[in-house]
């Protein structure tokens, strides 16, 4: 069994068989992360570079760390401290790295489809690290495997994922995904931030109504409300925003049903969590930081697994 | 089809097995056993209750190993990980690895690495029902062998358990 596509593109080119396996080589790297030594020499003759052209903590050092724990090499790119600030050209950038024999390339770019892009020109395995507002897949994977863990199953799970929709890569391949592997799917949030015609498109529903997402829901994927790609305000403030799509703990307690908050992070503290439900009991934030390195491990493992 | 070991003779050498093991670990106060997935475990399953019956205990530190992260052969073919279960400390213990046939000698080398990885065992031992001699490309040999049979290349040999196939079974295909 391998791999449907020579790269991580997107969740969009994956089959189900695709998602299961790359969820189950996680679950045994998850394994390996409790060990007394936490690395596996299966990446030993691999060498791999993190482009990353968009600022990125937890995405990079989570790849980092899974690159390291594969004992695969690893190379560093960041675009502010680079020649592509002199005006290289991304493909310029990326054949000069190739040719000093980089064998995968983990990218983030601002522009939905620069590693697709890439793909066509580029032989080496390329795993999208988050593009524009397109596709976050790893993040998608992770997400998925956080609430396999927690709740045992995707199939028939309702899912409520809450907030910027229309700017939120992590809400595109969540939907993706979760819709392959048979979950239900309610996108939340205020009107203009709600892309027209998504439920015929994604096949999701939509509600403009946190409360009734909150009632119905089994998991709610909270994401970050991301001013820096808004060129034009869509609400009013954030403090209204807050008001009308803020998790509150009160909520949470008065729904009398188990419910799973996630975020794939960095949480605007008092706009779309509380701090109190972020650090509270409902949430699996920190599990979701946790099973990342193991999903890497397992996108990356069975990729350069692929090669011959 | 040849048969190599038939259901009983498989079930008499699973017995002389354990014996032989607790001839050389006295008591097994030190001794853990460690199966090699997926299909050592099936020998080891049976060489624990085996041991637990003659020791007259319950409590065997009983391990399941999986090495395909280890594997010097990730590139060329992709394999599937099984689970991993140790869940407790082989520092200092005496470690007997099981696996059901010996051939290349491949397994065994990233089962070493991988174990190591979980602390330091002041002795390992390999216990395997199978050995095919004259075919090992590392130099590693079993402690503790069911039937040692000579083999060419081209030779298949499978061993049947219960739990999958029909009944226990060694062939030469």
């Amino acid at each position: 069994m391998k791999l449907s596509t020579k790269h991580l593109l997107g969740i969009k080119d994956l089959t189900k068989e695709d998602i299961q396996l790359i969820l189950s080589t996680a679950e045994q790297f998850k394994e390996v992360l409790q060990r007394p030594v936490k690395k596996v020499p299966s990446l030993r003759d691999v060498t791999i570079v993190n482009l990353f052209y968009e600022n990125s903590t937890r995405t990079r050092m989570s790849f980092e760390l899974a690159e390291r724990r594969l004992s695969a090499d690893v190379l560093n790119f960041t675009a502010s401290s680079s020649s592509a600030a002199k005006g290289e050209t991304l493909l310029d950038t990326v054949n000069n790295i190739l040719s000093m024999k980089v064998d995968m390339v983990v990218m983030r770019h601002s522009a939905s489809g620069a590693p697709h892009f890439l793909a066509k020109h580029i032989p080496a395995a390329i795993v999208n690290a988050g593009d524009g507002i397109n596709e976050h897949p790893t993040q998608a994977l992770l997400d998925a495997f956080s609430m396999r863990e927690k709740l045992g199953k995707l199939e028939g799970l309702k899912v409520a994922i809450i907030g910027d929709i229309m700017h939120s890569r992590v809400a595109l391949s969540n939907m993706y995904l979760l819709r392959k592997m048979g979950a239900e799917i309610l996108v939340v949030g205020p009107p203009t931030l709600i892309p027209k015609y998504i439920s015929e498109a994604l096949g999701v529903r939509v509600t403009y109504n946190l409360q009734e997402a909150l009632k119905w829901c089994d998991v709610a994927n909270v994401l970050r409300i991301q001013l820096e790609r808004q060129n034009q305000p869509l609400f009013s403030s954030l403090r209204e925003y807050n008001l009308a799509y803020g998790i509150k703990r009160k909520m949470l307690e008065n729904l009398g049903k188990e419910i799973v908050i996630m975020h794939p992070g960095p949480i605007n503290r008092g706009v779309e969590l509380d701090s109190d439900v972020a650090d509270g009991p409902y949430s699996i934030i920190l599990n979701q930081v946790e099973n990342g390195v193991a999903v890497r491990m397992a996108a990356l493992y069975l990729l350069a697994g692929r090669e011959s | 089809m040849k048969t190599i070991l038939s259901e009983q003779q498989i079930a008499l050498t699973v017995k002389r097995l354990a014996h032989q093991i607790l001839e050389n670990n006295q008591g097994l106060a030190n001794t853990v056993v460690i199966g090699l997935q997926p299909r050592g475990i099936f020998l080891s399953d049976r060489i624990v209750a085996e041991l637990k019956a003659l020791v007259g205990t319950t409590s065997i530190h009983y391990g399941k190993l999986d090495i395909t992260f280890y594997r010097d052969d990730v590139r060329k073919t992709l394999h599937i990980a099984n689970q991993t279960d140790i869940n407790f400390s082989i520092e200092g213990k005496t470690v007997i690895l099981v696996d059901d046939v010996l051939y290349t000698g491949r397994t065994i080398r990233a089962a070493l690495d991988a174990l190591l990885d979980f602390g330091r065992p002041s002795k390992v031992s390999l216990c395997v029902l199978i050995d095919r001699r004259f075919s090992r490309e590392l130099p590693i040999q079993p402690d503790f062998s069911g039937k040692a049979i000579d083999t060419i290349v081209s030779d298949k040999v499978k061993v049947n358990w219960r739990e999958n196939e029909e009944k226990d079974e060694v062939v030469l295909v």
